[in-house]
């Protein structure tokens, strides 16, 4: 039988990190063997991060945000996880064919609002309307430039020692998708964490020169992020479950379906690997909700492990497949 | 073989009521399970009702552990 | 002190799972083994069951729901998944109770609920049914792949092949049963039983009496699971399970048929019974070479100890149902690795 491509193909898990391997053979070049959510570009001796990302989210309207805050968040998270202030927002609709106006107009309402919160300007853009059933009524692809600062940038490689500092509690986004999705009749505060990251990014370069990586934490969760990190980084990873934040009543949803909160994405989450000299000052500029949850290893590479409560240290593997709701 | 929920039962209308898991409210079934009232914990399966729970208490792991270790 | 392994089997998935993903093992003493049995409802489901559930998805105008543990089984030739790729209409749903209002809301389609999982699930299907009678609605239909989980334990306690010291019987399904059914099995066997909750500290305090009782040469069936279960369990959804299903001899993967261990619609209900209302023809079975399930779900062998775990079956390309089903055995070796 002739493979197909699966939603496995683009969840943040394994498949999905076979498949752009393939992709980055193709078009090999020093920048995309990188393979970072931001490309890293020097022109005239301006260091400028660049980012492009396409927003798909079904419902389109969910608890704390909207496909279109998402499309300007998510682009100014990944351009400032280099280390760069975002700038300028490309901005391209694909828009099926009998899509509600008033929706559409909701949707750029947010973008704007957005935009002027993270002080970004959109600056292209481009609209096509396809007949319909040929796109499932909206998709978002935005494109972001930023400047990288010489005077506060990110400084060296990840190293042993590094700890690993987390802004805030995980798994709200995924949760809060999920339970609008697929109409699972829980009620509860849960909304999505979806929010621009740039002025948090920026505190902490203002305190630290230590700081060796930043990435945030979208598809695949905490666990799936860290994974694509000791394996491109050839490093090994412990945390320490005991740490990591997770807010009850999303620890409950995930409970009541089965669902391991490590695994499930966020949309306003970064980690910061950072020299432990430095651990603290980070930790107080990334604000009150965050957290040292794990350090870097000086062996074990490419592999992540978990201590649990009990003391137990076990391996936390890549997600394999896409949580479902489950009652076993 | 079967992940059950405690929740508390927040209001009751005919076999439904509403529970709260802790923060995470559902509508469930009370289909299976008799002389459940308001205030009642109950362990929720698969948006059903399917027996009075007691509230845990708060309880130690490592000393568990320690008087597992005393047995053997 | 004896110097042999105490053995003792979780038989319910969840334990395996919560087991493993605490870390348990690492840190009980060494002197204490944990087996892994065959609570897991969608590891035990044969394959022929599975085989039938996906050609009724097929079928023109239907509706297939089910547990979302059940969508990437693989049957002979597919899975819900692969079909749901192909176009058929699967979907997942948390309680059988919307799988109902789906039928209801598409009256021109038939909407088929497969159900898989043990005595805590079951009542609720069968509820399920009343309501659907209670509704008149007459576009729902049910395959009961439901199995009971004593015939499985007393085939287990009684088997030649492996001696098992104490069973860590499973807190949810006991919800309903209650304890006294344990009774039976831990004097006839001479096995304790300790029905334990699913919490790392109710996990201890359950291995903890497994071992006092073995210590103290008892064979009782206890509760360390006081705020949930009871000795006479759920009377009311044994009394709804009774009055929809009975009792019929069924298949399960790895001990293979057993007799009075599943569940088929009583004849008045059999309105109901999607193994009536589809005929479908079955593809013809393959067995896998070299896969160790059926020894796995006995706990005579354990994933490590098969030639395909971690190399061939993968949870990307699942060969057998312990790696299949997330709470499967091979699923739970496979994903919480001990650091090496």
């Amino acid at each position: 039988m002739e493979e197909k491509i699966t939603l496995a193909h683009g969840n943040g898990g394994r498949r999905m990190h076979e498949l752009i391997e393939d992709l980055r053979i193709q078009f090999s070049n020093k920048i995309l063997n990188e393979l970072s959510d931001a490309a890293e570009l020097s022109i005239n001796k301006n260091r400028i991060s660049f980012s492009t990302d396409s927003y798909v989210v079904k419902p389109l309207f969910f608890p704390g945000g909207d496909i279109g805050k998402l499309a300007i968040c998510g682009t100014i998270n990944d351009v400032s996880m280099k280390g760069a202030r975002p700038l300028f927002i490309s901005l391209a609709f694909i828009i099926e064919e009998g899509f509600s106006l008033t929706q559409f107009k909701k949707i750029v309402h947010s973008i704007k609002q957005e935009a002027k919160e993270a002080g970004v300007s959109v600056v292209t853009g481009d609209i096509k309307v396809v007949e319909k059933g040929a796109a499932d009524g909206i998709f978002i692809n935005t494109a972001g430039i930023g400047i990288i600062n010489y005077a506060t940038s990110i400084g060296g490689r990840v190293k042993p020692g590094d700890l690993i500092v987390i802004n805030g509690t995980i798994a709200e986004h995924g949760m809060a998708i999920l339970n609008a999705r697929e109409k699972l009749g829980f009620k509860s505060n849960i909304k999505s964490d979806c929010r621009s990251l740039n002025l948090e990014v920026q505190r902490c370069l203002n305190v630290s020169n230590k700081i060796s990586f930043m990435r945030d934490l979208t598809r695949g969760g905490l666990a799936g992020v860290l994974n694509e990190i000791a394996g491109g980084s050839n490093i090994g990873i412990e945390i320490y479950e005991k740490d990591i934040p997770v807010r009850p009543p999303v620890k409950k949803l995930c409970d009541i379906l089965g669902f391991d909160p490590l695994y499930v994405a966020n949309e306003g989450k970064f980690i910061c690997f950072v020299d432990a000299k430095d651990a603290r000052r980070i930790k107080k500029a990334m604000g009150k909700t965050s957290q040292i949850i794990g350090r870097v290893l000086p062996s074990h590479k490419k592999e992540v492990f978990l201590e649990t409560k009990l003391g137990a240290k076990r391996l936390l593997a890549m997600l394999e497949e896409d949580q479902l709701p489950r009652i076993c | 073989m079967c992940l059950a929920v405690p929740a508390k039962v927040k209001s009751i209308k005919r076999d439904r009521a509403v529970v709260d898991f802790g923060g995470v409210l559902k509508e469930i079934s009370l289909g299976i399970t008799s002389g459940v009232k308001k205030d009642d914990y109950v362990l929720i399966h698969a948006g059903f009702a399917i027996g009075k729970v007691k509230e845990a208490e708060a309880r130690d792991t490592l000393r568990a552990l320690e008087e597992l270790k005393k047995v053997l | 002190m004896k110097a042999s392994k105490i053995k003792l089997m979780e038989v319910c998935g969840t334990h395996t799972m919560a087991i493993a993903r605490a870390g348990l093992k690492d840190v009980l003493p060494k002197s204490v083994e944990l087996i892994s049995g065959p609570g897991c409802p969608v590891c035990v489901t044969s394959q022929s069951d599975i085989d039938r559930a996906l050609e009724i998805a097929g079928e023109k105008d239907v509706i297939m729901t089910t547990f979302g543990d059940m969508m990437r089984v693989p049957g002979t030739k597919t899975s819900f998944e692969g079909i749901r790729r192909e176009g058929a209409d699967v979907r997942v749903v948390y309680s059988s109770l919307e799988a109902l209002n789906i039928a209801r809301n598409n009256p021109s389609k038939r909407t088929v609920f497969m159900g898989i999982g043990f005595e805590t699930t079951s009542p609720a299907i069968a509820e399920t049914i009343l309501e659907a009678r209670r509704q008149k609605i007459k576009n729902f239909f049910v395959l009961s792949c439901f199995k009971l989980i004593f015939p499985a334990l007393s085939s287990l306690a009684r088997s030649k092949k492996i001696k098992i010291d104490g069973f860590i019987c499973p807190g949810h399904v006991s919800v309903i049963t209650g304890s006294r059914p344990y009774e039976k099995i831990a004097r006839d066997f001479k096995t304790p039983c300790v029905i334990t909750g699913f919490d790392e500290i109710d996990i201890i305090q359950g291995i903890r009496r497994l071992i006092k009782q073995i210590r103290e040469n008892r064979y009782e069936a206890e509760i360390a699971y006081k705020r949930a279960v009871s000795p006479q369990g759920n009377k009311k959804a044994r009394k709804i399970l009774t009055l929809v299903f009975e009792v019929c001899d069924a298949r399960w993967r790895g001990l293979g048929l057993l007799k009075g261990s599943g569940l088929k619609l009583r004849p008045k209900f059999e309105e109901f019974c999607a193994q009536r209302e589809f005929k479908v023809k079955l593809p013809k079975p393959v067995k896998v070479k070299g896969c160790l399930c059926g020894e796995v779900l006995q706990g005579i062998k354990t994933p490590r100890d098969c030639k395909l775990f971690k190399n061939k079956c993968t949870p990307q390309n699942p060969i057998g149902p312990c790696m299949v089903s997330s709470e499967g055995t091979c699923a739970a070796y496979y994903k919480y690795r001990n650091r090496g």
